[in-house]
């Protein structure tokens, strides 16, 4: 009898999950979709389909962390609360199996079952928990042409019943009549000051300390990917806060954690190439012609040494060209062309070492 | 015994040679709690793995060294098994996917979603969470990247991530979005010349410092290639003085005369004794990629100025279609002959650009 019952004394102090280790990312997801920065646009419409309880098929498409994901998952938590989340929402990503056989399945068993509706929750507030279910399919870029084929026809018998929400970075990898079905959101990446703001706000919540340069740094290296700009943030005030004493967080951790390549390493680089960086510029004496091979293969092979990425090196030195100031238009295309051809054969899984050389080589070569 | 590179491997995070800064910034958060994932990226033999199995230690104490190996067997969509081994510990388990070859995605997701379902019903074990440890992630393919990205998030509470890679290039970047990445660079010849002197004294006996600078200029960088060309000199010639050599392997003299034989002579016979040259190297399973930057770097040493950066450029042309093809002898062949004749244009002055 007593080995059953439960020692009363104890609190149920197992598997909690402590929001403390919780990824910020996840912490600070936008509950309703009146707190999701930015995206003015798409969210008014949503917002008239939380009262109107009517809502289209819908496609989510932008780049990473643009709050695509964020949007729905509130927008549904919004209709259903937390509740009827669980029986009227079904969310699939790409780390499920997601085949042809899924599709025939799973989302045509959970699509078939007709909802019973129940408006007030458990914590008393009223949702207004529409007579329909949600089908979130994350990452449905990386569905397979089948199992997207296969999704046409459920889509539309089940139409009464169930609206399906696809969420993916790249809209011309949906096939064509599945994006006809839907209506079409375009997220945009987000602009600095939404994200400026939306970092501050997380960092005064977690109590750490950011400079407006900082923050700079953050938004920059992460390029409107506030997903990414929020882990650099908690990952930098980790490092920062770990240190004894607790040392302020500098624009240089959060390039290292970025995995930027530092500016003086490109600076040199390019300097080596023949290209006129603003810092230095005193322009040596006309190296001697014998040396620059040897020069330029030993800059390369310093920078593998180094470890820093090549794709990461080519998009750093691609600023740096595109937007100098004294080179001429025709030898910065002569560079782009390079720099696209070294993309495609990085994308292609070419050696590293090999291309930096050659692009390094044909930028000395356009540049003199 | 083992050897000196096993041996005289640093244990933890205290006893790490270089990069100062990194160990203590890996104790700090081992210590912290709240661990993230991270990505190891750097070059060969800079101590990629020293400093993850170190973080472990530090994270969970010594039961990680009770390694034992697995055998498991995964079943594909298509009813075909693989097998994989999986080295664990009670803690931590490594996997190395390119060994499932093209079913990789199928192993990671498994895997992972196993472990992540699983908690840590220990409630006095040091950490919540088991770390999963990605050898070679930079080999993974699209299909299981993308695999790894709502798993890294939604079973943060269950599991850590390490990837260990030698290049971020190839990862996609939601995935290093959610990682904290650790550069780990190469040491610099001083270090290596500390860490060289460390072993020698530990072994017992004294490094001079001219086969040090020799064996530092040979590893080039290489931490592992350091060590191993130490013991086996020390096996050579016991008192390490006189004129030593550092024994190149063979396959790389191989190359060199490959290259010698391509500068000596340009002619449609000496390109058939390359071609008998370069299939003995493929069928020593020297990977093609390496017999190319090996032989151009030499040619390339060898010819005047401004024949180099051609030769570079078509060794990365070739280098890109070998990948993309199948056959790889097709592809060095075609880049020794553009090489003959490049060389031969350059000589006589014939130009030659109609036979492209």
């Amino acid at each position: 009898m007593s080995f059953f019952q439960v020692p009363s004394g104890k609190p149920a102090q197992k598997h909690a999950v402590d929001p403390a280790l919780q990824p910020w990312v996840e912490k600070y997801r936008p509950k309703t979709i009146d707190d999701v920065s930015s995206q003015e646009h798409t969210m008014a419409v949503l917002r008239k389909t939380l009262t109107s309880t009517n809502l289209p098929h819908m496609l989510f498409y932008g780049p990473p962390g643009t709050g695509k994901t964020s949007t729905i998952l509130a927008l549904s938590r919004q209709l259903f609360g937390p509740d009827n989340f669980r029986n009227r929402v079904l969310e699939l990503n790409a780390s499920d199996e997601r085949g042809i056989k899924v599709v025939r399945e799973k989302i045509k068993n959970f699509a078939r079952q007709t909802p019973r509706a129940q408006a007030v929750g458990s914590d008393g507030k009223t949702y207004p928990c529409p007579p329909y279910k949600i089908i979130i399919l994350d990452e449905a870029d990386s569905m397979t042409q089948d199992a997207q084929g296969a999704l046409r026809r459920i889509m539309e018998t089940y139409a009464r019943i169930t609206r399906f929400c696809l969420v993916c970075n790249y809209v011309t990898r949906i096939i064509e009549p599945l994006a006809s079905r839907c209506s079409k959101f375009r997220f945009t990446p987000l602009d600095t000051s939404s994200a400026g703001s939306r970092l501050s706000m997380i960092a005064t919540a977690e109590h750490v300390q950011i400079d407006p340069l900082v923050l700079d740094a953050l938004i920059g290296t992460s390029g409107g990917d506030l997903r990414r700009a929020i882990t650099y943030l908690q990952s930098a005030s980790r490092l920062a806060a770990s240190t004894n004493p607790p040392t302020p967080i500098t624009p240089s951790d959060i390039q290292e954690i970025a995995g930027v390549v530092p500016d003086a390493v490109i600076a040199s680089l390019a300097k080596t190439l023949g290209i006129d960086v603003a810092t230095a510029m005193d322009v040596d004496d006309k190296p001697t012609s014998g040396s620059n091979f040897e020069k330029i293969q030993k800059a390369v092979k310093h920078l593998i040494r180094e470890g820093y990425s090549a794709s990461q090196t080519l998009s750093q030195l691609h600023d740096l060209v595109v937007l100098h100031p004294t080179l001429t238009a025709r030898q910065k295309s002569r560079c782009a062309l390079v720099f696209a051809e070294a993309d495609k054969a990085l994308c292609d899984g070419a050696d590293e070492e090999l291309w930096i050389l050659e692009v390094a080589l044909r930028i000395h070569k356009a540049i003199s | 015994m083992s050897l000196w590179v096993d041996h005289y491997r640093p244990r933890s995070l205290d006893e790490l040679h270089y990069h100062k800064h990194l160990s203590s910034r890996l104790r700090s958060l081992a210590a912290s709690g709240d661990f993230p994932h991270m990505l190891f990226y750097g070059p060969p033999g800079a101590g990629k793995k020293t400093r993850i199995s170190c973080t472990l230690k530090e994270l969970f104490g010594p039961g990680v060294d009770k390694l034992k190996v697995d055998q498991r067997v995964f079943l594909t969509q298509s009813k075909r098994k693989i097998e994989v081994n999986i080295v664990q510990s009670n803690f931590h388990l490594e996997i190395t996917p390119s060994e499932a070859g093209n079913y990789d995605r199928t192993v990671i997701q498994e895997l992972l979603k196993e472990i992540a379902q699983t908690q840590q019903v220990d409630l006095s074990a040091k950490q919540r969470f088991k770390v999963v440890v990605i050898n070679e992630a930079d080999s993974l393919s699209r299909d299981a990247q993308a695999a790894l990205r709502r798993t890294m998030e939604k079973y943060m509470t269950n599991m850590r991530i390490i990837l260990c890679a030698n290049s971020t290039s190839r990862l996609i970047a939601p995935i290093k979005s959610r990682c904290l990445l650790i550069r780990v660079a190469a040491p610099d010849p001083d270090e290596m010349r500390g860490v060289l002197g460390y072993v020698a004294k530990s072994v017992g006996f004294d490094l001079p410092p001219d086969p040090a600078d020799k064996i530092i200029e040979d590893s080039n960088g290489n931490m592992r290639k350091a060590i191993l060309v130490l013991e086996a000199l020390k096996m050579q010639s016991p008192d390490l003085t006189g004129n030593i050599t550092i024994a190149k392997p063979d396959w790389e003299t191989y190359c060199h005369k490959v290259a010698d034989l391509i500068v000596q002579e340009q002619t449609p016979a000496r390109v058939m004794e390359v071609r008998t040259k370069f299939y003995e190297l493929l069928s020593h399973c020297i990977p093609p990629t390496v017999i190319l930057k090996t032989v151009a770097e030499r040619v390339v040493e060898r010819v005047d100025e401004s024949l180099k950066a051609d030769i570079m450029h078509w060794a990365a042309f070739y280098e890109v279609r070998m990948r993309l093809g199948n056959k790889k002898i097709f592809h060095l062949e075609a880049w020794v002959v553009k090489v003959m004749s490049l060389y031969k244009q350059f000589f006589y002055g014939i130009d030659l650009t109609d036979f492209d």
